[in-house]
C-alpha cells in the first residue's frame, strides 16, 4: 500500500509527461553529481582533529585550520583575556532582543529606545574599555565581531535618521523635501564601497589637521548615513501607507506636528515596515564585509590573511566555506523570520 | 489655481514658526560645506598638493591588466578612467543578460509543476540569495579560477573554449566583406515590418492569423545568408596558440577574458538572478486564475492567452523591480576593486588615488558617474512606469 502510494506520488510530481520525465532525471542526476562528493568533503573524509596542516591526511575538508584560527576569525586581533567583553555585548543584546517576544506592546518601545540610545554606549565602553578595564583601540577590533559591531552600530543609528529623512521627505516645507530628496537619492545611488573609501581616504582632508577621528568609527558613521537612505525609503512606504483620516484625526484632536507623529503616525507606520527594516538589515549584514577592501581585519580579511599564511597555504577553500555557513545561517533564519513577520502583519489588515 | 498654490505655499513658508527651521536648515548645511572646503585647502597646503582636475591631463604612469582601448602608462588619468568607466559597464552589460536569462528560467522553474524542479530552484534561490557578494566573488576567484590548470596542461573544449589559469580564450572571428551581412539584417528587418503590417491587415479584414514570429526568425536567417553567399563573406577563426618563450608556455591571440572579469561576472549573475527569479515568480503568481480562465473562455488558446494576457500584465509586475536589481548589478560591480578587476572603483578610487593623492577630486568623479548611472536608469523606470500604468477611471 505504501509503496503504491509513493509510486502514484511519484507518477504525479515528477513523471507526469515526457518531458517532466526528462527534467527529473536530468535533476536527479545533478543531486547525484554534487551532493555526495560535497557531504563526503564537509563530514565523511575531513579531518577535525590535529594542530597542523600535515595533521589533515584525508582527501576531504581540513577544518583543523578553522578549529586554529577560529579565534581570530572571530575575534581578529582583540586580545585573548578580553575577549568576555566583545561576548558579554553581545550577550546584553541577544537577551533584549530576546526579552522583547515576551512583553506588551507598550514595553516593546522602551526596548527599542534602549536598543537605539542606551545599548551602544554600553557596548562601546565594554568593547572599548574604560572604567579601569584595559583599552582595546579600534584597530585592533576584527573578525566577525566586527563585521557585526559595525553592522549593528549601522542599522542602530540610521534607524532614527531615516525616520526623520522620511518625515522631512513628506514635509509640506519645501527646504526639509527638498534637503531629504537630495539625500536619500544621493546616498542611494552610489555604491557603498565609494563610501568606503570617501571615509578611509577623503573624509579626514575635511577636519582639522588636529581633530583625528579614528578610522574604524569613520567608515561605522559611512556606513550608518548610507544605510540611513533606505531605511528613510522603507519608513516612508510605511508612512504612505496610512490612511489620510489618521492625521485628520490626530489634527482634530489639537496634536501639532511632533506630538502627531510621534504618537499616531510612526508607531503605526514602523509597525508595518519591520519587515522592510529586517530585509535591510540583511542586506547591510550582507555588504558590511566590503570593509575587507578598506583594510579592516574584518572576518574575510582575516581569512586571506591566514591563507597566505606559509603553514596553512592551500586552505582558501575551507575558510570560505566556513565563513559562508556562518553567513547563509544568520541571513537565512533572518530573512524566514522577516517572511513569517510579513505574512502576520498581512493577515491583520485583512 | 497654480498661482494660488503658490502663494499659499509662500505664506506658509513665510509663517515665522516654518521659516526658522527652514532657515537654519540652510544655514547649517551651508556652513558645513564652508568648514569642509576651508580645512580642505589648510591640509592640502600642507601637504603641498595642488587642488584642481589639471591632473586628468598628466601622464598615469601604470599599467591595466585588462582595458577595452588602447592604453598604458603614457596615457593620461582621464584616459584611464574611461578605460575604468568601459570596464565597468561591459561586466555591468554581461551580468544583466545572463542574470536576466538565468532570472527568468529559474523563476518560472520555481513553479513548475515538477515538484524536484521548484525545489531545486529554491535551494538555489535561498544558496545565492543569502551569501554576501563579496565572499562569492572571493570564491569564485581564488577557490574555482585560481585553480584551473595551468598553461601547458590547459583544457580545452571542443577546439573552440580553451580554459587554464590565466583565463578562458575564444577563438577571434575574423569576417571578411562583413559589410553584406549587415545589409542583409537591415533588409530582413523591414520585410519583417512589412511582415507585420501586412498580418495586422489580413487579421482584421479575414480573421486569420499569419505565425508571425515563425516567419520573422527564418527571415532574419534568410535574408543574411543569402546575401553572405552573393557577396562572397568568408569567416575565419583565429584560434589562440601556445608559444613558448623562454621556458614560459603562453596562450597568443584569440579573445581572451581574464579570470577578474570571470570572477567578477559570475558572482554578480548568480546573486542577482536570485532576485530576479523571486520577481519573475511573484509576477506570475500575480495574475489571477481568472484571468486566465477568461481568456480560454474567450477561445484563446494556450500560447495565445500567454502572449496576449499572462505575459503583458506579469511583465507590469516584473519589470520595476527587476530594473532596480540592474541598477544594483551595476553598483555591486564595483566590488571588483577586491580582486582587482580594473573597474572605475578600483582603477580610479584605488590606483589612480594613490599615484595623485587627488582624494577628494576622484571620490567625487567617482561618486558623480554612479550617481549619473542610477538616475538615468532611474529616469528611464519611472517613464516606463507612466506608460504602463493602469488608468484608473
Amino acid at each position: 500500500m505504501n509503496i503504491k502510494h509513493t509510486f502514484y506520488w511519484c507518477k504525479k510530481n515528477l513523471f507526469s509527461n515526457w518531458y517532466n520525465s526528462i527534467i527529473s532525471i536530468f535533476c536527479i542526476y545533478l543531486i547525484i553529481i554534487t551532493i555526495p562528493p560535497f557531504v563526503d568533503w564537509v563530514f565523511l573524509s575531513a579531518t577535525f582533529e590535529g594542530k597542523l596542516k600535515t595533521d589533515c591526511k584525508t582527501s576531504g575538508a581540513c577544518w583543523v585550520f578553522v578549529r586554529v584560527w577560529f579565534e581570530k576569525f572571530m575575534y581578529g586581533f582583540y586580545p585573548v583575556e578580553n575577549i568576555w567583553r566583545i561576548n558579554l555585548s553581545f550577550l546584553i543584546l541577544i537577551l533584549t532582543i530576546g526579552t522583547s517576544f515576551f512583553v506588551r506592546e507598550k514595553f516593546k518601545l522602551y526596548i527599542l529606545f534602549f536598543l537605539i540610545f542606551i545599548f551602544p554606549i554600553i557596548a562601546y565602553i565594554l568593547i572599548r574599555g574604560s572604567f579601569g578595564m584595559e583599552i582595546v583601540e579600534s584597530r585592533e577590533w576584527g573578525g566577525l565581531a566586527l563585521t557585526f559591531i559595525l553592522a549593528i552600530f549601522g542599522i542602530l543609528v540610521s534607524f532614527p535618521l531615516g525616520v526623520l529623512l522620511a518625515l522631512g521627505r513628506r514635509s509640506e516645507l519645501p527646504v526639509f523635501k527638498y534637503f531629504s530628496i537630495c539625500f536619500i537619492e544621493f546616498w542611494r545611488g552610489i555604491p557603498l564601497i565609494t563610501v568606503l573609501f570617501a571615509a578611509a581616504v577623503m573624509f579626514p582632508l575635511l577636519l582639522p589637521a588636529d581633530f583625528f577621528v579614528d578610522k574604524t568609527l569613520r567608515i561605522a558613521i559611512g556606513i550608518a548615513i548610507f544605510e540611513s537612505a533606505y531605511i528613510a525609503e522603507v519608513v516612508r512606504g510605511g508612512l504612505q501607507s496610512l490612511p489620510k483620516g489618521q492625521y485628520d484625526a490626530a489634527r482634530s484632536l489639537g496634536m501639532g506636528y511632533w506630538k502627531m507623529n510621534f504618537f499616531i503616525i510612526l508607531p503605526q507606520a514602523i509597525k508595518t515596515v519591520i519587515p522592510g527594516i529586517a530585509n535591510t538589515f540583511i542586506a547591510l549584514l550582507k555588504d558590511t564585509p566590503l570593509i575587507v577592501l578598506v583594510g579592516m581585519a574584518e572576518i574575510l580579511g582575516m581569512i586571506n590573511l591566514a591563507k597566505a599564511n606559509p603553514y596553512w597555504l592551500g586552505m582558501a577553500v575551507e575558510g570560505y566555506v566556513f565563513a559562508a555557513a556562518i553567513f547563509w545561517v544568520a541571513s537565512f533564519f533572518l530573512s524566514s523570520y522577516s517572511q513569517k513577520l510579513e505574512k502576520k502583519f498581512s493577515t491583520e489588515k485583512k | 489655481m497654480k498661482l494660488i498654490d503658490l502663494k499659499n505655499s509662500f505664506n506658509k513658508n513665510f509663517q515665522l514658526g516654518n521659516f526658522i527651521p527652514q532657515f537654519l536648515l540652510l544655514f547649517c548645511f551651508v556652513l558645513l560645506i564652508f568648514y569642509f572646503t576651508k580645512n580642505a585647502q589648510v591640509n592640502l597646503l600642507a601637504r603641498n598638493i595642488t587642488s584642481g582636475f589639471d591632473f586628468l591631463k598628466t601622464n598615469s604612469g601604470f599599467d591595466v591588466q585588462f582595458s577595452l582601448i588602447a592604453y598604458d602608462g603614457s596615457y593620461s588619468f582621464g584616459r584611464a578612467y574611461l578605460v575604468g568607466l568601459l570596464n565597468t559597464l561591459l561586466v555591468s552589460f554581461f551580468g544583466i543578460i545572463f542574470a536576466t536569462i538565468l532570472g527568468f528560467v529559474i523563476g518560472i522553474s520555481r513553479l513548475s509543476e515538477n515538484l524536484l524542479l521548484s525545489k531545486l530552484s529554491q535551494f538555489y534561490v535561498e544558496l545565492f540569495r543569502n551569501l554576501p557578494l563579496i565572499l562569492q566573488i572571493f570564491f569564485w576567484y581564488f577557490v574555482v579560477l585560481r585553480n584551473l590548470p595551468s598553461t601547458e596542461k590547459s583544457l580545452i573544449l571542443l577546439d573552440f573554449l580553451i580554459i587554464n589559469v590565466q583565463g578562458f580564450y575564444f577563438p577571434k572571428f575574423i569576417f571578411s566583406n562583413f559589410e553584406f551581412i549587415i545589409y542583409g539584417v537591415a533588409f530582413s528587418i523591414l520585410t519583417i515590418f512589412m511582415l507585420i503590417y501586412y498580418s495586422n491587415k489580413l487579421f482584421y479584414n479575414s480573421g486569420k492569423r499569419l505565425p508571425v514570429f515563425k516567419l520573422s526568425i527564418f527571415l532574419l536567417i534568410l535574408f543574411p545568408v543569402i546575401l553572405s553567399f552573393l557577396g562572397n563573406v568568408g569567416l575565419k577563426f583565429e584560434q589562440a596558440k601556445l608559444i613558448q618563450n623562454f621556458g614560459i608556455f603562453n596562450y597568443v591571440g584569440g579573445v581572451k577574458l581574464v579570470p577578474e572579469f570571470l570572477a567578477l561576472l559570475f558572482a554578480l549573475s548568480l546573486y542577482t538572478s536570485t532576485f530576479i527569479a523571486e520577481n519573475v515568480r511573484a509576477g506570475i503568481l500575480s495574475i489571477s486564475k481568472g484571468q486566465k480562465e477568461a481568456a480560454k473562455s474567450l477561445g484563446f488558446n494556450n500560447s495565445l492567452s500567454l502572449k496576449l494576457i499572462v505575459i503583458p500584465q506579469a511583465l507590469r509586475v516584473i519589470i520595476p523591480p527587476t530594473t532596480n536589481q540592474y541598477l544594483n548589478l551595476v553598483k555591486n560591480s564595483s566590488f571588483a576593486a577586491g580582486i582587482g578587476y580594473p573597474d572605475l572603483t578600483s582603477v580610479f578610487a584605488g590606483t589612480s588615488l594613490s599615484q595623485t593623492g587627488k582624494a577628494i577630486e576622484i571620490i567625487f568623479i567617482v561618486m558623480m558617474t554612479y550617481l549619473s548611472i542610477s538616475l538615468f536608469i532611474s529616469l528611464i523606470l519611472n517613464w516606463y512606469n507612466k506608460k504602463i500604468a493602469f488608468i484608473s477611471k
